[in-house]
């Protein structure tokens, strides 16, 4: 009986209240559970992400009001009470690790990262550039734990018998440079943590700096040219000081992964010591690796409250890091309208 | 007046040259460090692999042979399980960014769908561990599967909403004019265009968690024997890599080589196979 025109008629039929001039909305059942759906399963997202942060502040809540601030600036980490040592949560020790390692990281990342996304932007031709930063990119997709066990059994050896030797023969006669490798090169070490960290960040800095350097108008690059300029001038002159903020960005977010890395750096930088020391060349520990090695351990519910501190220390850190690293790139990206001029 | 100008521009010229070395150098440490590590990999993990390695249990220390079978099963399980929950939420996250994207709710979702994204993994196992572990299941495969499963949620929601916009609005236009309700034009039409781009981002979601090891140590713990019973703690490859990597004997690393060589694998099938299907799926249904 039902007709699809006579169902069409009937949705269409104007409703005594409507305006006469407009059809009213096509109303489907559907529509209201499918957006309840929807709607439901990404407001799951937000209550997940607010657990992440509630349940961690509930759960360091004793160490926070136990050490207060002094859990940042103190370096004792006394997990077992003792006659000469009460229980102590001090984090600095760690923190310092995750400074020193993600910053070195970063210094040695970076570099590489902008020449390699200069190379493919500015020089390769096309299926090169391709090429190389599928292969760089490539980095991304090796699981932590397989550069940990490649950084334990090829890049520690590596680093105590050729790396660290010679750096102390070049630096140790600098006066303050020298600090940076005093003592045994042991391999196991915040300098080889910072090498492995600088491989993990590499390919999402290149990504990064890559799709800023493409969006430097092309008309700049040219009327550099079009006076003369060499490559490189144009590349210091037009190209990098446009691209700087992006950059930076890009850098941030290496640096916030690197502060979160946990399995590659657990398993070489040697997690003995909470040491404060200049030098490089001392075993220690990051604020996640402290995580990973202590977690089971934790016996006293103070002891777990303190790590679970390190943890919301490290979510909040990175989330900062994150959001700063998102507004730099947005900015350029979407501030790009001289892209088409 | 004229050498001098000369003088300078080959110097000019010299050090465009200069840089442009340095460049290439940089790339090609770039470049030449997934070499390496791939072929130390390859190298180290291939005297590992024989029959035993994948179907029998780890053998005391002391004993020769042995495998990694119940990692293999583990890791299997607990990706299969955390898929099935994450898929939906993913999926529909990212149908809510962009279907109905226009709202502040939205772009909070969005906000906090990239802060997932980049939460420290570590971060996720403490949460499941004080939100599963601790009260309800102890350390256990279920465990494992949602630390996995909170990891892969916001991968498929970020990749799956980049497709989801490469959809042409003039197709959604033309089937809302001929009165199709909203539900029918995201799940009927809008999906099936990018099917082979969901499948994709799905896959690469699952061979990111396949590689994850810091949540699973605080939540699925690791197991010697196998166990398909997601109430107790379940082997996976990364934490039988780990285990074997930081212990003091030559056959443990020889079979942590192993599983290290046999997860890359596994990662790279995954990511690279399932790119070669749908580029093939795509060629022919055009």
């Amino acid at each position: 009986m039902n007709k699809p025109w006579m169902v069409l008629l009937q949705k269409l039929k104007p409703s005594k209240e409507a305006n006469p001039g407009r059809l009213p909305l096509i109303q489907d059942p559907g529509d209201r559970v499918f957006s309840v759906i929807i709607g439901s399963a990404s407001a799951f997202v937000i209550v997940l992400l607010s657990a992440f942060v509630l349940l961690l502040f509930y759960d360091a809540l004793e160490s926070i009001e136990r050490f207060g601030f002094s859990f940042f600036t103190g370096s004792d980490w006394n997990p077992v009470e003792t006659e000469l040592n009460p229980i102590r949560f001090g984090a600095l020790p760690f923190i310092f690790g995750t400074i020193v390692t993600s910053v070195g990281a970063l210094i040695l990342a970076t570099p590489l990262a902008i020449g390699s996304a200069l190379f493919i932007v500015e020089y390769a031709p096309l299926w090169l550039g391709k090429i190389v930063s599928f292969i760089i990119e490539l980095l991304v997709a090796i699981p932590s734990v397989a550069y940990g066990i490649w950084g334990l059994f090829v890049l520690v050896p590596f680093m105590r018998s050729t790396v660290e030797p010679a750096l102390q023969t070049i630096l140790e006669p600098i006066p303050i440079l020298g600090a940076l490798v005093e003592g045994p090169p042991i391999g196991q070490d915040l300098l080889t943590g910072s090498v492995i960290l600088a491989i993990m960040i590499l390919p999402t800095i290149l990504s990064v700096s890559r799709e800023i350097l493409k969006n430097v108008p092309r008309l700049q690059k040219e009327g550099m040219l079009a006076l003369g300029a060499t490559k490189w001038e144009v590349l210091t002159g037009a190209v990098l000081p446009y691209a700087r903020g992006g950059i930076v960005g890009g850098a941030m977010l290496g640096l916030a992964r690197a502060i979160g890395e946990t399995m590659a750096v657990t398993m070489v930088i040697g997690n003995s010591t909470t040491k404060i020391s200049p030098s490089l060349l001392t075993p220690g520990y990051t604020i996640a690796s402290a995580i990973a090695n202590q977690f089971t351990e934790a016996d006293s519910s103070i002891y777990f409250s303190a790590i679970v501190e390190l943890g919301l220390l490290l979510l909040v850190v990175a989330s900062a890091f994150n959001i700063l690293a998102h507004f730099l790139t947005q900015y350029i990206l979407k501030g790009g309208d001289a892209r088409h001029a | 007046m004229r050498d001098a100008e000369l003088a300078r521009l080959k110097s000019r010229k010299l050090s465009a040259a200069f840089f442009y070395g340095l460049i290439i150098i940089a790339t090609v440490l770039s470049v030449s460090i997934l070499f390496i590590i791939i072929s130390h990999i390859f190298v180290n993990g291939f005297s590992a692999l024989n029959w035993d390695f994948f179907t029998q249990i780890p053998k005391p220390y002391g004993e020769e042979g042995g495998g990694i079978a119940p990692a293999i099963v583990g890791t299997l399980i607990m990706l299969l399980v955390a898929a099935l929950i994450a898929i939906p939420i993913g999926v529909a996250t990212a149908i809510f960014i962009v279907e109905y994207g226009a709202t502040k709710l939205a772009a909070a979702v969005r906000f906090a769908v990239e802060l997932l994204a980049e939460l420290p993994s570590i971060v996720v196992g403490i949460f499941i561990w004080a939100l599963v572990v601790r009260n309800l299941t102890g350390y256990s495969g279920l465990a494992g599967s949602l630390a996995l499963a909170v990891i892969m949620i916001p991968i498929i929601a970020r990749s799956v909403e980049e497709i989801l916009k490469l959809v042409p609005d003039s197709l959604r236009e033309a089937a809302l004019a001929l009165g199709t309700p909203r539900w029918k034009v995201v799940l009927f039409i809008v999906i099936p265009t990018v099917l082979p781009g969901l499948l994709t981002s799905i896959m690469l979601s699952v061979a990111r968690a396949a590689g994850e090891t810091a949540p699973l140590l605080l939540t699925s713990l690791g197991n010697s024997f196998f166990n398909f019973d997601l109430r107790r703690p379940m082997a996976a490859m990364p934490l039988q890599i780990y285990s074997y990597a930081i212990s003091p004997y030559d056959d443990w690393h020889t079979k942590a080589w192993g599983a290290t060589l046999l997860l890359i694998a596994l990662v790279g099938i995954m990511s690279g196979g399932v790119k070669y299907f749908t580029r093939r799926w795509n060629h022919e249904s055009h």
